[in-house]
């Protein structure tokens, strides 16, 4: 069969310079509506070529997939109210890091001879896959009034959380050295899952709307992470692209609050934090 | 070196991703949050070639799920970001 890969890779060059036009239109009040437009047609044009691809040799689950998620997707977006869509935001944003993590399961489990770089990687693109997930469901239970909206504080707080981070870097270690036994993958999404809860629960009221930005920061980042076990520029560059305008993005947010970036994203490593709005 | 060669463009595209968001009025703040998180959808053509690949079953159901959930952010994020921009226009 004809190879496309040289096909598929230059129109993800043109897909990836209208998702940054894109991006440039949708910060201007003006032209945001037709940014928008630009950007769904680049992700359109990257998914139509990408089916090209050799790997791909049945396509009844691709198009399963497909057709139920943008009818889920469209019904949501469209019944929605006009009020509860930072929730929705929110809930999309933690549905993106769920299918990183899958992505990154699926390739663990679909080859047993990657190299360390790549075990690597997909252990980043698990990790804040799940944190991105885990998070996001907490801010979106917190927003719709699900779970208490204050911050949640509670004694030995910080104490758990190193405890957590000292986990993690355990299970970086374990998942790296044994891929192949599955305990690992358990505990590495686990961990993630846990590690959202706990970085999202502290933080409440008005730094919600910076908490989101961040979890869509990290959505971004774990796309990005994804590309480099793919070996996918167009999931580099649009991951990359998100993960550092999502984190400027929630800078502005934070400056505009009179609050730090390091104040908000430590909140779970120190004493109760006063909010003063 | 492939691993450099893709740090390459990681470190191009943070650069120009944070130049893009430089300067943003404050009513854009939302739908820009809610347009990238479509575009971070884009983890769905990764998961294109795992869901069709063969590399065994399980590889190929988790890839199926990682489809559906990043076409539902894909079509979700793009559709309600439209739905607020929609919104702004009028006033």
């Amino acid at each position: 069969m004809f190879d496309f890969t040289l096909l598929i890779n230059a129109v993800y060059v043109i897909s990836a310079t209208l998702f940054i036009l894109g991006l440039k239109l949708l910060s201007h009040p003006s032209t945001a509506r037709k940014g928008n437009l630009v950007s769904s047609i680049a992700m359109f044009v990257a998914i139509i070529v990408t089916l090209l691809d050799k790997n791909i040799v049945s396509f009844e689950w691709i198009v399963i997939s497909i057709i139920t998620g943008s009818v889920v997707g469209g019904f949501a977006a469209k019944r929605i109210e006009m009020t509860s869509m930072p929730e929705l935001v929110s809930l999309f944003n933690g549905i993106g890091g769920l299918a990183s993590v899958a992505v990154g399961w699926s390739t663990v489990l679909g080859n047993s001879d990657l190299s360390i770089f790549v075990l690597f990687v997909t252990f980043l693109a698990l990790l804040i896959g799940g944190v991105t997930f885990s998070g996001s469901v907490v801010a979106w239970a917190k927003l719709s009034e699900k779970i208490a909206g204050r911050p949640l504080v509670f004694k030995g707080q910080a104490f758990a959380n190193v405890l957590l981070l000292v986990l993690v870097c355990l299970s970086a270690y374990l998942f790296i050295t044994e891929p192949t036994l599955l305990t690992w993958h358990y505990l590495v999404i686990g961990l993630a899952l846990v590690l959202g809860v706990m970085v999202v629960l502290p933080i409440g009221g008005a730094d919600m709307p910076v908490v989101i930005s961040l979890l869509n920061s990290y959505s971004g980042l774990a796309a990005c992470a994804a590309g480099f076990a793919l070996e996918n520029n167009l999931l580099i560059v649009a991951g990359a692209l998100v993960g550092a305008s999502g984190i400027i993005l929630t800078n502005i947010m934070c400056k505009a609050m009179n609050r730090s970036l390091v104040n908000v994203l430590t909140s779970g490593f120190q004493a109760v934090v006063k909010n003063e709005m | 070196m492939i691993a450099i060669y893709l740090l390459f463009i990681l470190m191009l595209s943070v650069f120009v991703g944070f130049e893009l968001i430089r300067k943003v009025p404050a009513t854009l703040h939302t739908p820009l949050m809610s347009g990238a998180n479509a575009i971070s959808g884009i983890t769905l053509i990764g998961a294109l070639s795992m869901a069709g690949g063969e590399s065994g079953q399980w590889a190929t159901w988790l890839g199926a799920a990682a489809a559906f959930f990043a076409t539902v952010n894909v079509v979700g994020g793009y559709m309600v970001t439209d739905r607020m921009l929609a919104m702004f226009k009028k006033r």
